[in-house]
């Protein structure tokens, strides 16, 4: 059976959930093989973790001549590994940076590249969310070996034991890979709150908290959900951009979505449509996002957000 | 490399300082003159219309009215300021598209917003394109424009939004690649951008030339102003066909893509939902209950 690689996705070794779903996905189309790019002496205990999710080996690239530097250096580890292996295809996460490492890769190899796949079926197939999620289209790749950007929540991680043999690689980086440089890096100040596009239930304010965003944050810690929200939010400066979902922003895929105070542009619809169970809260019985919940509360989201999160609290007791 | 005590505002604030004291970034660093920056703006269905596919799952770009991409806007912008910033030196500012006929009016705008050149590249054997092949043909067009300090484009199209053309054109063109800039900044032949990277807020320094890719973040885009337009009309535009470019028409195109659409479908409209209107306390109740019937809590 046939290598597929996965790009393990992680912080400083501590590996993320996305990695688990792709290597689920990668069982579907062959022997998941993990890659992880980072400290060697981390790879154990990566290795470790990637076995319980069914990863046959793991790839251990030492990132010292990798790290500091953006995506360049990591394409060409995996041109290499893919000259290694003939893999039947690779998974890698649909970050922003996954995504570049995937562009560049593709053209070094001369491969077709599906990006933001929300399904992987043998063959691989791929299923997509297009148009702000109006359309879904299914694709393939038809040279090279298959390279796929997957979004996290598209598959549940399965629990299985892989032999999760540890081979070291050592790629050769040329000069010019090593050419754009990371200069300064502050990591994000943790919230304590699960990560935006991996969480299983997103709240989300927007213009309608008119910048208090306190039963937001209480309903979402209520329900042990992220916190988002719309782009006139955090252009108002009410949060961060990195709390944005849409078009330019986040795009999310969570069990549950609410929208609290949004009124449903396309573009913020762009980057939450396909959630499973969407729920607004809106004063505006006219705003376009209720076309499409599950549940809609027409009310004032600073009177309906506290009394149900006191509700929620009370029941979970 | 990375230090979290840096303050990064002041990073990229400081940086034109801490510059101006190194000898190898004053001007004429570029082994040319004149600074040359391509700007790549992409032609897409308008997001608000009702966007469709075709009989042969490409995009209809012909149908549904059309406009330059919103995001392409951002990249248009920091273009300009990039050379309003460089007062005094010779800075050309290209808007390059490649697309169908109508996709004229993306280098129009972009003429009339500020740039001093448009090339259009046009040939029917690009339609049908996917990102690899469009990355060719703009690579092959950066390379007929002339040497390149500069190559800007948006965070993603606002129609296919893959995000990864501004990666392929640097792997095609061999340079590096500085993407998703909220905050740019250069001096000779230096780039520094602030970015809020997937785990961090990041700055990144490039050399030019190199491929820039920059956000919503970066600032408003301009609109055209009255003279802008009219400047616009006598401004180049030049044509492009792929022979022009040496590009065998065999090699771009729906037939030789490197990933094939098996099935385009709308997805079926969401069923309309339970809508409960709030009176008295009644709107929370309801709501936890429907939480409760789904097991979220």
């Amino acid at each position: 059976m046939s290598e597929v690689l996965v790009l393990v996705d992680h912080v400083d070794g501590a590996v993320k959930k996305p990695t688990y779903e792709l290597l689920a996905l990668a069982a579907r189309l062959g022997e998941p093989s993990a890659v992880f790019i980072g400290s060697a002496d981390q790879g154990a205990a990566v290795a470790d973790a990637v076995k319980g999710y069914g990863a046959a080996k793991v790839y251990v690239v030492d990132d010292a001549q990798i790290k500091g530097y953006l995506v360049a250096p990591k394409a060409e580890a995996l041109e290499q590994l893919i000259a290694k292996t003939s893999p039947a295809a690779v998974l890698i996460p649909s970050s922003a940076e996954g995504k570049e490492v995937a562009g560049r890769l593709a053209i070094k190899t001369s491969s077709g590249l599906i990006t933001d796949a929300v399904d992987v079926q043998p063959g691989p197939v791929t299923t997509q969310s297009v148009f702000a999620g109006n359309f879904t289209v299914t694709a393939k790749v038809t040279q090279g070996t298959p390279i796929i950007t997957v979004k996290p929540n598209s598959a549940a991680p399965v629990e299985s034991a892989g032999a999760g043999a540890v081979e070291e690689f050592t790629p050769v980086i040329s000069d010019a890979a090593k050419t754009a440089q990371i200069v300064a890096s502050q990591p994000r100040q943790a919230t304590g709150r699960p990560e935006l596009t991996e969480a299983a239930i997103v709240v989300s304010g927007g213009r309608g908290t008119g910048g208090n965003f306190e039963p937001v944050d209480n309903f979402a810690d209520s329900l042990g959900a992220a916190v988002g929200a719309s782009r006139a939010a955090v252009d108002s400066g009410w949060k961060p951009h990195t709390f944005q979902v849409g078009q330019t922003g986040k795009t999310v895929s969570p069990q549950l979505y609410v929208a609290a105070g949004i009124s449903g542009a396309i573009q913020h619809r762009a980057g939450m449509q396909t959630s499973k169970t969407i729920i607004a809260v809106n004063k505006d019985e006219e705003a376009p996002l209720f076309e499409l919940v599950d549940f809609g509360v027409v009310g004032d989201l600073h009177a309906v957000l506290p009394a149900a999160t006191e509700q929620i609290v009370a029941r979970k007791g | 490399m990375s230090d979290p005590t840096v303050d990064l505002c002041s990073t990229v604030g400081s940086f034109a300082c801490n510059l101006a004291n190194t000898s190898e970034c004053t001007g004429g660093a570029f082994g040319h003159t004149a600074m040359n920056i391509v700007v790549c703006v992409k032609y897409v269905p308008d997001a608000t219309a009702d966007r469709q596919f075709q009989s042969d799952n490409t995009v209809d770009r012909v149908g549904v009215d059309g406009l330059l991409s919103e995001l392409d806007e951002y990249a248009v912008e920091q273009s300009l300021q990039i050379k309003e910033k460089r007062d005094g030196e010779d800075v050309t500012v290209t808007a390059l598209c490649v697309g169908p006929e109508k996709a004229v009016d993306a280098v129009r705008k972009s003429l009339q917003m500020g740039v001093d050149k448009g090339v259009h590249v046009v040939d029917d054997a690009i339609a049908g394109s996917d990102a690899a092949a469009t990355s060719l043909v703009l690579a092959k067009a950066i390379e007929k424009i002339g040497p390149v300090d500069l190559v800007v484009c948006g965070l993603a199209s606002t129609d296919a939004a893959m995000s990864v053309v501004p990666a392929m054109l640097a792997e095609r063109l061999g340079l590096p690649q500085v993407t998703q800039a909220a905050v740019v900044e250069t001096q000779g032949d230096q780039v520094r951008i602030k970015r809020d990277g997937d785990a961090a807020t990041e700055v990144i320094g490039g050399t030019m030339p190199l491929v820039l890719s920059v956000t919503d973040q970066s600032g408003e885009a301009r609109y055209p102003s009255f003279k802008g337009i009219m400047a616009a009309k006598k401004k180049p535009l030049e044509t492009l066909s792929l022979s022009d470019l040496g590009v065998d028409a065999g090699q771009v195109g729906l037939s030789v893509a490197w990933t094939a659409v098996e099935e385009t479908a709308a997805r079926p409209p969401r069923t309309a939902g339970e809508i409960v209107k709030d009176e008295d306390g009644s709107g929370a109740t309801a709501l936890v209950e429907f939480l409760a019937s789904k097991k979220f809590i």
